[in-house]
């Protein structure tokens, strides 16, 4: 399923001061010049989404539909069966709830060619409370057949799933956050493929399964895990939600035997809950556990406050790493007598 | 072009037929709604048997006009045009609505030949028409996007919201058609939730509306006419119609929104439609 990204590989992002959605409106900007069928569209959030610098280059193919999601997904979705390629732009929260049913049944039942990139994902967006947050994308977007869903790690992987996204056939939901949020990445030369996890540290004692910031969180914890636990902690980034890389989890399952799941998003219906649906599938036991937002709605505060409230943050990912690797679990290398 | 005498013999010969199965699919289909698809048997027939530019043979031929029937629920109305126009044997409507068909009750763009767009949630249509209307205004294209609106369906909010848009965008490549039969699955329109004053409302939104009568050729002709000449604003054409037209007992009877007949009431209904 995976499929290779071509072309350049480049980076002239300057990861640390531009953020995610800043990376991905500049990435669309070069595409649009190499892709004339690229076209842009947003619900009066162009500037917030940063899919305005595409309208700012190319104006005849930008449409901005005011404060009207549905109608938006809905053009969207005719652009794209006039043979246009159409990359539309708005808060999370406003694509998997507000113009859902329009994702759904114009765009991804009829299996057209629209690319969204839903910014604010997760409880990035703190402070502006529960009406602008979105913790229930991933399990949204997973259910709709045809869709591929993806969670980039930061600005530099997000431009990456955007030049993914452009040759990959089909409805694709990328999420990414609000921005401000640091990054792993430092160049999109590391072979980035949809479906594809990225190993970002072999371990062999638990695997970490990330998607989003916890991608960088998780990465910390594995390091100070080593130096002070000696644990060998495999960290992957699981950016891809669906199609999920299964050999991946599988490969977890067997190699490490103890596995957490990390997002931001609520704990039922994410990557934690695709990566239990493996896990059950196979027969196979394993420690397991999900970090998330869990089944509530989140607190106000600051993004960074609130990844540490939830257990998100490194030093909440090293208590929770102990905590699994203290649990009673079989460690035979068979399981013929658990059957 | 102005329609002619003898266009609209052989038009009003044809929507006969397409009433004809119309009633015979409502039968094979176990159920449909089978008012509403009487109702626009003759803005279907028009189109389809005078204006638009297709190639059945080609389904997918680059340079067709586009048609979405935004009132998905029509699929009963549309599926005979469709076939009476060669997209596919008539035989094939035998399977409406039955198990592993490619016909259900609102037609899917992927499975039945000739449909563009898949529709069926109501307010759905209109919004994916004017994308189609822009994306062939962008590529330089001359076909046109031909819309079919419900009127109950106007209750929905997005309706509204691609209406502001296409007067915004001054999208007139797109001609849009409201069926307006008065009635919707509990009731009239104007009671169970008022739309008027419904041509009014359309001018505010910024559209030229032609309002005629929706079972006239003549009327039909000159407002699709007029649509296509017109180049400063979108044009609605608001037909004013009656729900089950054709079939006497059916004629203006909510309960006929959707129905099952059995071959006693087809029967009756054929004799109907031959008498109008």
């Amino acid at each position: 399923m995976a499929k290779e990204v071509t072309g350049t590989t480049w980076t002239v992002y300057d990861a640390n001061t531009m953020t995610q959605a800043e990376i991905y409106g500049s990435v669309l900007c070069e595409l649009g010049e190499k892709y004339p069928e690229i076209v842009g569209l947003s619900a009066d959030l162009a500037k917030s989404t940063k899919i305005g610098v595409f309208g700012d280059k190319f104006p005849d193919r930008f449409f901005n539909v005011g404060i009207a999601e549905q109608n938006m997904f809905g053009i969207a979705a005719g652009l794209a069966k006039s043979g246009l390629l159409p990359f539309v732009s708005t808060m999370a929260a406003f694509t998997a709830m507000r113009g859902l049913e329009q994702v759904r049944t114009d765009i991804c039942y009829q299996n057209l060619n629209v690319k969204i990139i839903a910014t604010h994902g997760g409880v990035s967006f703190g402070a502006a409370g529960t009406t602008h947050h979105c913790t229930e994308d991933i399990s949204i977007m997973r259910s709709i057949a045809n869709m591929t869903v993806i969670v980039p790690a930061d600005g530099i992987e997000t431009a990456c799933a955007v030049r993914a996204a452009v040759e990959w056939p089909g409805p694709v939901y990328i999420r990414i956050g609000r921005g401000f949020e640091p990054t792993y990445y430092q160049s999109e030369d590391y072979g980035f493929r949809i479906g594809k996890a990225q190993t970002i540290s072999e371990g062999t004692d638990i695997t970490l399964i990330c998607c989003g910031i916890t991608v960088l969180q998780a990465s910390e914890a594995a390091k100070i895990l080593k130096e002070q636990d000696g644990l060998s902690v495999r960290v992957l980034n699981m950016h891809t939600i669906k199609p999920l890389d299964e050999e991946a989890v599988m490969k977890a399952v067997l190699e490490t035997r103890r596995i957490i799941t990390l997002e931001d998003h609520n704990v039922y219906g994410g990557l934690g809950s695709a990566v239990a649906d493996v896990i059950a599938k196979s027969g196979k036991g394993c420690a397991f556990e999900k970090a998330g937002i869990p089944d509530c709605y989140c607190v106000v505060g600051y993004p960074e406050d609130l990844y540490c409230h939830y257990g998100l943050d490194c030093d909440s990912i090293v208590t929770k790493v102990r905590e699994v690797m203290g649990r009673d679990f079989e460690e035979d290398e068979s399981w013929e007598d658990e059957v | 072009m102005p329609i002619t005498d003898s266009e609209i013999i052989r038009l009003k010969e044809q929507a006969k037929s397409i009433r004809h199965d119309i009633i015979d699919t409502t039968v094979w289909s176990g159920g449909a709604h089978i008012g509403g698809a009487l109702s626009m048997v003759e803005i279907m027939t028009i189109l389809y048997f005078k204006y638009l530019n297709i190639k059945p043979e080609d389904p997918h031929w680059e340079d067709r006009d586009r048609v979405v029937l935004s009132k998905g629920h029509g699929g009963v109305g549309y599926a005979p045009v469709l076939a009476a126009r060669g997209y596919f044997p008539k035989d094939e409507l035998k399977e409406f609505n039955h198990f592993m068909s490619n016909f259900g009750m609102h037609l899917d763009s992927l499975k039945v030949k000739g449909v563009d767009v898949s529709t069926g949630s109501l307010g759905h249509g209109l919004p994916m028409a004017v994308g189609l209307s822009l994306g062939a205004r962008l590529q330089n294209k001359s076909w046109k996007t031909y819309c079919i609106l419900g009127d109950g369906e106007c209750n929905e909010g997005s309706v509204w919201e691609a209406a502001m848009s296409a007067a915004h965008f001054k999208v007139t490549n797109l001609i849009t058609f409201v069926d307006r039969n008065r009635m919707m699955i509990d009731g009239r329109t104007e009671d169970v939730m008022a739309i008027e004053p419904f041509a009014d409302k359309w001018k505010a939104f910024g559209f030229i509306v032609k309002e005629i009568d929706g079972h006239d050729f003549k009327d039909l002709s000159e407002a699709i006419d007029y649509a296509h000449s017109e180049t400063k604003a979108p044009v609605l054409i608001l037909c004013n119609t009656k729900k089950g037209r054709g079939v006497d007992f059916m004629e203006d009877q909510v309960k006929w929104h959707y129905g099952s007949i059995d071959s006693d009431l087809a029967a009756k209904a054929h004799d109907s439609v031959n008498r109008g």
